[in-house]
């Protein structure tokens, strides 16, 4: 590697690190009351854990545990998950074409790991450098995976000893986190128009369709707007 | 008293995560992703901003099924602008806490 490419590739890790103190900060806090909503829950300390270790997707687990206090049945449960988390098939379409060439057993282990926020990250480095860096996106995923688990475990533990995060305003982090990342990745007007229409599309199907298919709709949506807005604006021309 | 040990649900978090794993890993074991058409690449690319856009969005602008722009939407905006200006998540993240705690006090007081 030339000297120019190892100072780019250090410049994209050192941003990737450094955005992703807020993604631990996120991890740690959601983790927490993950962990305490479910000894609310009656889950035991092993089930908690599962949920988080197996599972690995915040907002299903929150669901799926809210469906077990209503005694929901298991085939419900699931069927809420799997379409709850249907929209990661969209993430991993995205990284897929970069990670072709990524060995078989790795591509399975990255795609354990690739949640929104690790998606956010990895898709964020790879925007800075133009192609995928293995460390990096193994950094991503395990950068939510370790905090995410082990404040779980400590959610469960501390139970109602920790403070409200709206108190200190803690709870605007994750979508903060996510907004962030979002305007971080407009290179363009297409990339713009896709952030703007499927940001519009998502509050419009969570408002008249159903919010849990709201990031599925704005995330399939959006690109298509962009695409056609950038080729119109092409051909204009 | 619940038993920390317990295993109950455990089968229950295997199968959602059978689901949730397969979403995330079919088109990132199936063949042939570096060889996509031009204009579906160019789809695949606008993703990201769409759908941590939509992630966002849904979050601070709808609550129990009504559009509302509060204080969480309104900082939240704020940070990311910062954020893109200072080329900083961090930056942009710790404005929009601090942007919700000013924007409540105020309205509380």
């Amino acid at each position: 590697m030339s000297g120019a490419v190892v100072n780019e590739l250090r410049a994209a890790r050192r941003r990737l690190a450094i955005d992703s103190i807020g993604i631990w900060v996120l991890a740690i806090v959601i983790g927490t009351i993950f962990g305490f909503t479910a000894r609310e829950g009656d889950l035991s300390l092993v089930e908690t854990a599962a949920f988080s270790a197996i599972l690995f997707a915040g907002a299903s687990q929150f669901a799926a545990v809210g469906l077990l206090a209503v005694a929901a049945p298991w085939a419900s449960i699931v069927l809420l998950v799997w379409l709850l988390n249907a929209r990661h098939f969209l993430y991993a379409a995205s990284i897929a074409p970069h990670a072709a060439a990524l060995p078989r057993r790795v591509r399975a282990g990255l795609a354990f790991l690739l949640t929104d926020e690790a998606f956010a990250l990895t898709s964020a480095h790879v925007a800075r450098l133009g192609r995928i860096d293995l460390s990096g996106a193994w950094y991503a995923g395990f950068a939510i995976f370790l905090p995410w688990n082990l404040a779980t475990l400590a959610g469960w533990l501390a139970g109602a000893a920790l403070p409200d995060p709206a108190t200190i305003g803690l709870d605007v982090v994750f979508p903060a986190s996510m907004a962030g990342l979002a305007v971080g990745l407009v290179r363009d007007r297409a990339a713009l128009v896709a952030l703007a229409a499927g940001s519009a599309a998502a509050i419009g199907a969570a408002l008249f369709v159903d919010a849990s298919a709201a990031v599925m709709i704005g995330g399939l949506l959006g690109p298509l707007v962009g695409l056609v807005v950038a080729n119109r604006s092409r051909g204009a021309r | 008293m619940i038993d920390p040990l317990r295993t109950d649900l455990v089968p229950l978090a295997i199968l959602g995560g059978i689901g949730t794993y397969a979403a995330r890993a079919l088109p990132l074991l199936a063949p042939g992703a570096d060889r996509l058409p031009a204009p579906v690449l160019a789809y695949l690319r606008l993703i990201g901003p769409a759908v941590l856009g939509a992630i966002a969005a849904a979050n601070v602008f709808v609550a129990d099924a009504s559009l509302r722009v509060g204080p969480e939407a309104v900082a939240v905006v704020v940070g990311a602008l910062i954020g893109r200006w200072r080329d900083n998540l961090l930056v942009g993240m710790a404005a929009s806490v601090i942007a919700v705690l000013l924007l409540r006090a105020t309205i509380a007081a």
